[in-house]
């Protein structure tokens, strides 16, 4: 277990190599020199060469490269233009809202999917199976910004119920109330991703059901509530864990939207206000810092995977 | 003729999937005559009758600017098509070629495959959108910005795909009978890639709305006097509480679609070699 640990912890270098020159790549891919793009058309020419040494953008490629690849190590992932503060405490401070509306989320989602895909392929291909898969199917087709202004008008507007928008910190005032006003968010976000995780969990139980121990099972007599959460939930399981990094590169995509809709201070919404601010330093900090998390959950998965199922190491 | 038929034969027992069916060709009429279908001119300003409720001279109302909705809604399904089509020939193009190259040169696969899992890493709203910050907004680059999002699972499904075939023993009987890479790939390879890679196209073209949209509605993608589904849900967001229903006909619009084309993809997927099934994208 230790080795495979290890090599799957060598394995990951690669990836991290090229996912550090994909984002290291975006700033120099944009038209034009960065820092007058940055500063805009009415910068004075000695603003733009001080912000272009700045940056490094006066030294060799190569070099500037490994300058930045040093500096990210140390956790300086650059400053950010609008802000002039470090580009990782300017994410920080989104990180409460879009940590919390992620957690939300996947509690709805692995609350909804779990049930309602075990419930579908338990009832496979029956009327109960049709209906569910074509409610996950019109759910996954709602555009989460329309929902989202449909919920604010309905729950939040019309019946008063929850907030419209907004998120008080909860960290800094204490108040544990202020997460109503991720109830609706949460809601928005999980529409989509309960459908996907629906879908999963009935195709990987489904493939569970082929198997010749569930057959043995079924003949032993076992009662078919038993068979369906003893033995084929539990093996389908793996796989829902394995596709769970999946799901969140998915949530963070839908957050984006979300947290703009509803004006949540959290990282989705920075991306959309820093492209609009054109602070590059700020999108580039954001990209690879979920980069970084994607790779550490996939290695995460694949490790409780192998742990919760030896024979994948064999793969 | 019996090519359309056979198209056609599931969708008698399955009701459900004829409707999203017939939905397409509705919106597919919609788009081609969208000139002679509309009332008034999609960019006609009217001050007098703005956000009005839907009534006999306006099916669907009016917006803001008092502009005919339905004919904002018409003309919007030719940028739907439009977006899609362009989405889904750039993913398959740039997708089928990564595809087949690295499952045809093992060296240079492990390197494409690795940035293709990096890049499947990025959530592909941020990876349209670090695209757009790079080419600029617009037509044409928002389908590239949503294109590159399903060139990477393209590329990952047809690499699966080819080294799925190019293992068969009937390749190993051309070859040995002096079949050479161009021939194995033109005569065996990509014929049998065609299936797959339909059912995938119609997926992507499915998926391609809500990401455009999403761009749309971001301020990101079209340019806002051009009426597109998202860009109306977008331009009317503030009056949302005088004209509940303005946003309902772009909306339903854009989840109709969206759901016929999973509809009728899920149809096509079923009637797919399921060999070649487990390849295909989760959804």
């Amino acid at each position: 277990m230790g080795i495979y640990v290890l090599k799957r912890l060598l394995g990951a270098i690669p990836t991290l190599v090229i996912a550090s020159l994909l984002v290291f790549a975006f700033i120099h891919l944009i038209p034009g020199d960065p820092a007058s793009v940055m500063l805009g058309d009415m910068a004075e020419a000695e603003e733009i060469e001080a912000l272009r040494r700045e940056l490094g953008l006066d030294r060799p490629i190569w070099e500037q490269y490994l300058v930045w690849v040093s500096h990210v190590a140390q956790g300086d992932l650059g400053t950010s233009v609008y802000f002039q503060e470090p580009v990782l405490r300017v994410i920080g401070e989104g990180a409460e809202t879009s940590a919390f509306l992620a957690l939300f989320t996947m509690i709805l989602v692995i609350a909804i999917g779990i049930p309602a895909g075990i419930v579908a392929a338990s009832f496979h291909g029956t009327h109960v199976d049709q209906t569910l898969s074509g409610l996950t199917m019109l759910f996954a087709s709602i555009p989460t910004f329309w929902l989202g202004l449909y919920l604010i008008f309905t729950v939040a507007v019309s019946l008063d119920l929850l907030p419209t928008s907004g998120f008080p910190s909860v960290l800094e005032s204490g108040e544990l109330s202020n997460l109503r006003y991720l109830i609706l968010p949460a809601i928005t976000l999980s529409a989509p991703n309960s459908a996907l995780v629906i879908r999963l969990v009935r195709a990987g139980m489904l493939d569970v059901m082929r198997e010749d121990y569930v057959r043995t099972a079924r003949a032993k007599g076992i009662a078919e509530h038993a068979v369906i959460l003893r033995h084929v939930f539990r093996n389908a399981l793996i796989g829902v864990v394995a596709t769970l990094g999946f799901t969140f590169v998915g949530l963070v995509s839908e957050a984006v939207v979300t947290e703009t809709v509803f004006a949540l201070p959290g990282i989705g919404r920075l991306v959309v206000q820093s492209i609009l601010r054109r602070d590059y330093p700020v999108i580039q900090g954001i990209i690879l810092v979920i980069i970084l998390f994607y790779i550490v959950v996939n290695l995460v998965v694949d490790i409780v995977t192998t742990y919760l199922d030896p024979r994948v190491k064999l793969q | 003729m019996s090519a359309v038929l056979e198209f056609l034969a599931p969708f008698a027992t399955r009701k459900v999937a004829a409707f999203g069916l017939a939905f397409l060709v509705v919106v597919l009429v919609a788009a081609l005559l969208a000139p002679w279908i509309v009332p008034y001119d999609p960019q006609q300003i009217d001050a007098i009758a703005r956000l009005s409720p839907p009534n006999a001279a306006h099916w669907f109302g009016t917006d803001h600017a008092g502009r005919d909705l339905f004919s904002r809604v018409i003309y919007g399904a030719r940028m739907a098509l439009l977006t899609g089509a362009g989405v889904v020939v750039i993913a398959l193009v740039f997708g089928v070629l990564l595809g087949t190259l690295s499952a045809y040169f093992p060296t240079l696969g492990m390197v494409l495959m690795r940035v293709v899992d990096v890049l499947m890493g990025i959530p592909a709203l941020l990876l349209a959108l670090a695209l757009v910050v790079i080419l600029g907004k617009g037509l044409f680059n928002s389908m590239i910005a949503v294109g590159a999002i399903y060139i990477t699972t393209t590329a990952r499904i047809t690499y699966g795909l080819t080294r799925k075939i190019t293992a068969e023993t009937y390749i190993e009987a051309v070859t040995s009978l002096g079949a050479g890479h161009w021939r194995i790939i033109r005569r065996h390879v990509l014929p049998n890639l065609v299936s797959p890679l339909m059912v995938q196209a119609t997926f992507i073209f499915a998926f391609a709305q809500l990401s455009a949209a999403s761009l749309d509605f971001l301020g990101l993608g079209l340019p806002p006097d051009v009426p597109s589904w998202g860009n109306m849900i977008a331009e009317t967001r503030r009056y949302i509480t005088r004209a509940p229903g303005l946003l309902m006909f772009p909306g339903a619009a854009i989840i109709l679609t969206v759901f016929s084309l999973n509809l009728v993809g899920d149809v096509l997927r079923d009637r797919l070699d399921p060999r070649f099934k487990d390849d295909l994208a989760k959804w």
